[in-house]
């Protein structure tokens, strides 16, 4: 059976290998992704529609903006979903577990911790609001922001950092950066454009329509990073507790 | 000639990563070498100008997915049985 299954595997890493031949070399100006109207447009255009500097940041979060939306949303979902499984599963006992993590929270590595942590945040809204203009935005500063909260459960132990980041307040927090995606694109639906249509909120902005779509961005990239942050912690609480919150990694 | 030996360098390590991973029976040690896959890819993407995905591949991939992988082999049995 498991000889089976490798031949199966290698037939079909030689198939992947051969099918590589048929993409374009890279870097190719021929290329498909490359010459499709709509790169040029969006090369040619962003700059001029939206005044941010970062075009990935302008294709994500202005262009598609529908689609970021809902992979927070997604983001959300699974955060809620790990947290529900492993909360309503039946409880393994204590001693199936290889390890019983029981220790003292070292000197030297909460001393450490304790001096990396505030530039590991700083740095998280950095790259988060610097988003626009260089390379990062909301997923990154988010996971970076949601990283310090775990190097705080690895360091002290998980107790602390719930006390700091309760497991009730991730999810509202979670719940709280979609609000903020969705509750920018109905405010652009209010004043007359579509749905995440930013250009409409320079009614209310004292900007023009460009600089209210650059700052409308800034926005929608706080409301992910909001959600990414809560539910990285989330996950790593009930991960490593097996949804217990208690006596974890 | 620099960059094309620097790409077959990483392309050759990301395979023998790659089969290290399946190959090693200790998790964490799979989970760790699995965080080597993702910053392999990351150094990848960069060198090929991607750079949001970069930063995203080293946060997530290289970052916080191993530690959850950790965290997650800890409430396992540590060595996989095949």
């Amino acid at each position: 059976m498991k000889r089976l299954a490798f031949i199966l595997v290698l037939c079909l890493g030689l198939l992947l290998a051969w099918a590589v031949q048929d993409f374009p070399v890279w870097g190719d100006p021929q290329a498909p992704a490359s010459s499709s109207p709509l790169s040029s447009h969006f090369i040619a255009n962003t700059g001029v529609d939206t005044e941010v500097p970062n075009m990935v940041t302008a294709v994500l979060a202005d262009y598609r903006g529908f689609d970021t939306m809902f992979e927070t949303v997604v983001v959300f979902i699974a955060g809620v979903a790990v947290f529900s499984i492993l909360r309503g599963g039946p409880r393994r006992r204590t001693r199936d577990r290889e390890f019983v993590v029981d220790f003292e929270p070292d000197l030297i590595v909460t001393n450490t911790v304790r001096l990396i942590i505030p530039v590991i945040q700083i740095f998280a809204l950095y790259v988060l609001a610097h988003g626009h203009v260089s390379p990062g935005g909301g997923f990154q500063g988010g996971v970076a922001m949601g990283a310090s909260f775990i190097l705080i459960a690895l360091a002290w132990d998980l107790k602390s950092a719930l006390r700091r980041f309760p497991v009730e307040r991730c999810f509202a927090v979670a719940a709280l950066g979609i609000v903020i995606y969705g509750g920018i694109g109905l405010l652009s639906m209010l004043l007359g454009g579509e749905f995440l249509d930013y250009a409409h909120l320079s009614a209310v902005l004292p900007v023009s329509p460009e600089m209210a779509r650059y700052h409308a961005m800034l926005g929608v990239e706080i409301g992910v990073g909001f959600t990414v942050t809560a539910v990285m912690f989330a996950l790593y609480a009930s991960l490593s507790t097996d949804g217990r919150m208690r006596d974890g990694l | 000639m620099g960059l094309e030996l620097f790409n077959t360098l990483i392309l050759g390590l990301l395979v023998v990563v790659a089969i290290l991973t399946l190959w090693v029976r200790d998790l964490v040690v799979s989970a760790a070498v699995f965080a080597i896959y993702s910053f392999l890819m990351c150094l990848l993407w960069a060198e090929m100008g991607a750079v949001d995905v970069a930063f995203t591949e080293a946060t997530v991939g290289a970052g916080v997915s191993t530690v959850i992988l950790i965290a997650t082999v800890f409430n396992l049995k540590r060595r996989a049985k095949d």
